[in-house]
């Protein structure tokens, strides 16, 4: 069988951070993030014998709102579990979660596969849980090793998302992954920019074969990578006449591999059975009245009736709110070029330098002067290239609050055209008299090396079209 | 029934230690006591349970936490404000 | 020994300056009730040198009425067991023939009550524990209506089940204490806020009607202490009270019932001593699972090993269904049975336990038999209804208890009832 001949069934299960001000089940802060260890704890958080959880509302209202917008059925009766397992970030050796009666079941999102068509992914089930404590692994083999524990994040309240095994890529299971984020995002019930605020288990196997489970891949790029790995890893050994055995696999960052978790862990019997120290919730009837925010898909829409813009452009706006919100607030200085300096240039330079648009939504004010200047032609596209560049470093570094008005005055690039431009045309012709001969005898593309140049020396201060009609006036067309 | 083996297969899942010297009492009274049980066996009922309390939470408001100083109190040689437990891996 | 019974697990005082209907009065608080800054152990090894940051629901309210905490009592390791015989730390024994047990597991709160030692104690119970060591003790104590006393605080055992009481030498004192505890607690979700009313407490059982539970003078009831018993119920008659024979037919599946919930829950609670947070220290560069199951092993007594395995066989794949589940229908059929005949009841009345306190060692190495004891006050935590047990005579000089087991949150017409009983004799 060739590899193509091999479908590749995905489901994911995805937990996300819901946040809420407080834990899940005491009133420790949320926060916790940068703070030292164990400083946000209580008796109930460290599971001291005799604590008693209490719900946090604000946490099923949020799991109500995501549900609301995955088209969930909320259930009529919920009930809260334990599940039962034994290990030092767990402080009362279960966690609390949902089993047979969860939030939700049922509901669905529409992302696009492989071929660009649309595609409904459905959901089998939305439940809330609590997050266990995080573990660091110190000693080393000569002094033993051992474990530090930090019950900062013991508590905080998490959504799980279950997906019927549906996905067929690992390029689709990250379109899910951005599209569910993006939902969570513009639901504010969600903070993607919180480290480890979403982890996700894949369970994977190739058409007719056992499926494997990948656990606790703790960032959303991760899970491309783990896929890629583990299809490839499971493809090969059948090539190979291997079989798959049915087990759990740890998934390795920094390795990008995936290896076989030991079999007692995945002996595990969770030994559910209800909560007893906390009643049923029956809220099915608050579904009618949470109000949804304008969605991504929705928002896509307005953006390309509002403003006119491309699909490609309105969809890479809407995927990540923040973004969509900068757009809004300086998209009239003009509603194509502002989304086209955003969606296309200022993007890829944040990717290049790894930066948040966290970062630069603060200034938007500045990006939108920087757009305006290229809108009145103050400033090339080159120059406007270069400037956003300078700006974005010192935004990075931190080192210089410089606004784009002020690069453009410090760095000289005010457009600049008429007789100056005369000049220096003229000198670089005289010193290229070959590309002229070339001109002549219709060599292709021989002009572009004369604007070229051109633009070099004026360092992108002309419009190109200028610097052209500059050069055909010499040499003529 | 259960057997020994059975017996032995429950501590390990409980992660409980049972000395060897205490198998055969644990597990003939356990057997004792399951057979017991069994008078349920039979039972069967409608189903319907009265759940007398629902919808009971808390407004999402942040109080005090425990100092890290007490937090620690109870644990055996914390490091840097971490609470120490045998290695996992 | 701090004391002549083995009654106290530490004898550290806090006095309280607060003044309150407490004032002045010595409360001995059970050893799984949580106490700040003083040693809270549930009588095991597993938690020896915890001291809790915190106090639990019940003792905030002790000093805040006035109350001298005046020590912490042994009990049954956990909870687990009728007799304060499953103490890691010795038995407590009976203030009224020391080679008898005091009953269990709220054993050290009745003894230092029955040994006039302290005027008061708060005590818990899941399956009887209040009632089984009032009963051989010669003492009274109440079980709350289920959610009617905060379980903040409360070390648990079985959640579903267990309740803290109040336990003293008479009906007025513990309706006194009743009064204090009683009440809700934002941080027990399972807490319901009723408070009870002390000025109300009065002797009153004209017109009551009594119902008497045939299954509670069957199979297993010493007959000598069923005679002291129904002579106690045709007291009420005279108190203008009418009493109505009725039948709880679910009531045989209610052993079962409890003790499989109890082990299930139990299993779960008690996952968490694992010496990391607090307690013994594990060997620290041991495999985890070695480490955890070693401390376990070593912490853990032989009956709370034997409730734990229990618990984990049937929520275990396969079982769960034919006990926890089963359980849980047999449970609501109790329920159904008692509500049904409190319709038609203001109260029942029966014996609290079917014999005398046993001696030392008669029955730590029967489980089973041990359980069985159990099987009349079992029933009153299935159906999460108050229940109460008085002394009403003696055989072979110990002391017999009467139990009256009220409506849901009908505690008043219980204790009322108990007062007017008192009174009388």
């Amino acid at each position: 069988m060739t590899n193509e001949e091999m479908n590749v069934i995905i489901g994911l299960e995805v937990h996300c951070q819901l946040n809420t001000s407080s834990k899940l089940f005491c009133a420790c802060s949320a926060d916790f993030r940068g703070d030292a260890p164990n400083t946000h704890t209580c008796p109930v958080c460290l599971g001291l014998p005799g604590t008693l959880p209490v719900l946090n509302k604000r946490a099923i209202e949020y799991a109500l709102k995501v549900a609301k917008a995955f088209n969930c059925v909320v259930l009529e009766k919920s009930e809260f579990c334990r599940k039962n397992y034994f290990y030092p970030d767990l402080v009362k050796a279960y966690q609390i979660t949902m089993g047979d009666n969860p939030l939700a079941v049922g509901g669905y999102v529409e992302i696009e596969d492989d071929a660009g068509n649309p595609k409904i992914i459905n959901l089998t089930r939305i439940h809330v849980e609590e997050d266990p404590g995080r573990l660091v692994h110190m000693g080393n083999r000569e002094y033993g090793h051992y474990t530090l524990v930090d019950y900062n994040r013991s508590g905080i309240p998490l959504i799980e998302m279950v997906t019927e095994p549906e996905l067929s890529s690992p390029k689709e299971a990250r379109r899910f992954l951005n599209k569910l984020r993006a939902m969570l995002e513009y639901l504010d019930v969600f903070d993607p920019e919180k480290e480890g605020a979403i982890r996700v288990d894949a369970n994977i196997s190739i058409k007719g074969h056992e499926r494997v489970e990948i656990k606790n891949i703790s960032s959303y790029k991760g899970v491309e990578k783990a896929l890629i790995f583990e299809i490839t890893r499971q493809k090969n050994l059948i090539n190979r006449g291997g079989t798959i055995v049915r087990e759990t696999r740890h998934f390795q960052e920094g390795k990008g591999t995936t290896i076989s978790a030991r079999s007692k862990e995945t002996a595990t019997d969770y030994r559910y059975f209800p909560e007893p120290d906390l009643p049923i919730i029956c809220v099915a009837d608050w579904i009618k009245d949470i109000i949804s925010p304008e969605l991504p898909d929705a928002r896509r829409d307005r953006f390309m009736q509002q403003y006119g813009i491309t699909a490609n452009h309105a969809k890479t706006l809407t995927g990540d709110l923040k973004l969509a919100e900068f757009y809004e607030t300086i998209a009239d200085v003009g509603a194509a070029i502002t989304a086209s300096w955003t969606a296309d240039i200022l993007i890829g330079e944040l990717n290049y330098r790894d930066m948040s648009l966290g970062i630069v939504a603060p200034h938007a004010s500045e990006f939108k002067d920087l757009v305006t200047l290229i809108r009145d032609k103050k400033i090339t596209d080159k120059a406007g290239i270069e400037v956003l560049r300078v700006w974005l470093d010192n935004l990075r570094t931190g080192t210089k609050m410089e606004k784009p008005t002020k690069i453009v005055e410090r760095l000289n690039l005010a457009r600049e055209s008429g007789e100056h431009l005369r000049g220096i045309v003229e000198q670089i012709l005289a010193s290229n008299p070959q590309a002229i001969i070339d001109h002549k005898t219709r060599k292709k593309g021989a002009l572009n090396f004369i604007v070229g140049q051109v633009v070099k020396e004026t360092r992108g201060k002309f419009d190109p079209r200028e610097i052209h009609a500059m050069i055909a006036e010499f040499v003529g067309k | 029934m259960v057997s020994e083996n059975d017996v032995l297969h429950i501590a390990k899942l409980a992660d409980i230690g049972i000395a060897m010297s205490e198998l055969g009492e644990f597990t003939e009274q356990f057997n004792a006591i399951l057979g017991y049980f069994n008078i349920l066996d039979n039972l069967t009922t409608d189903g319907d349970f009265d759940c007398p309390l629902v919808n009971v939470f808390r407004e999402d408001k942040v109080g005090i936490p425990l100092s890290q100083k007490k937090a620690l109190a109870n644990s055996h040689n914390p490091e840097n404000g971490y609470i120490r437990a045998p290695r996992v891996i | 020994m701090s004391d002549a019974y083995n009654a106290f697990l530490s004898d550290i005082e806090i006095p309280s300056s607060a003044a309150g209907p407490l004032a002045g009065i010595r409360v001995a608080v059970k050893d799984n009730i949580s106490t700040k800054n003083i040693p809270t152990t549930c009588a095991s090894k597993m938690l020896l040198g915890y001291i809790p940051p915190y106090d639990a629901h019940a003792v905030e309210l002790l000093k805040a009425a006035g109350a001298t905490i005046a020590g912490k009592t042994n009990m049954d390791e956990f909870g687990m067991g009728t007799t304060t015989e499953n103490s890691a730390f010795g038995p407590t024994l009976n203030p009224r023939d020391t080679t008898r047990v005091t009953g269990g597991s709220s054993g050290g709160s009745a003894a230092v009550v029955a040994a006039g030692i302290v005027r008061m104690a708060l005590g818990s119970d899941t399956g009887g524990s209040i009632r089984c060591p009032a009963s051989y003790c010669g003492i009274v104590g109440l079980k709350p209506t289920y959610g009617r006393v905060s379980r903040y605080g409360l070390i648990a055992y079985a959640n579903s089940f267990e309740q803290i009481g109040p336990m003293a030498a008479n009906v007025t004192d513990v309706a006194r204490l009743f009064s204090v505890i009683a009440g809700g607690d934002h941080r027990d979700s399972t807490s319901v806020d009723k408070p009870y009313d002390f000025t109300e407490l009065h002797a009153s059982v004209e017109g009551k009607i009594i119902g008497i539970p045939k299954e509670y003078f069957g199979e297993g009831i010493d007959t000598n202490i069923a005679k002291i018993i129904e002579t106690s119920i045709d007291k009420f008659e005279e108190l203008g009270a009418v009493t109505l024979e009725v039948s709880l037919p679910s009531l045989q599946y209610a052993l079962s019932a409890y003790y499989i919930t109890c082990t299930c829950e139990a299993s779960s609670n008690l996952g968490r001593f694992d010496g990391v947070r607090y307690g013994p220290k594990p060997e620290m560069t041991n495999l985890w699972h070695d480490a955890y199951t070693k401390i376990r092993e070593t912490g853990f007594g032989p009956e709370v090993r034997r409730r734990i395995l229990l618990g984990t066989f049937a929520l275990s794949t396969g079982y769960y269904g034919k006990y926890y589940v089963k359980a849980q229908h047999a449970k609501q059929l109790i329920r159904h049975d008692f509500r049904r005949v409190l319709t038609d009841c203001d109260l029942l009345a029966g014996p609290t336990m079917p014999g005398i306190a046993p001696k030392i060692g008669e029955l730590v190495d029967d489980p089973l038999r041990m359980y069985q004891t159990d099987i009349l006050t079992i029933p009153a935590n299935i159906a999460g209804i108050p229940a109460i047990s008085l002394p009403c005579g003696t055989f072979h000089g110990m002391p017999v208890g009467l139990q009256l087991m009220g409506k849901i949150f009908g505690e008043e017409v219980l204790l009322n009832a108990a007062l007017a009983f008192e009174e009388m004799t």
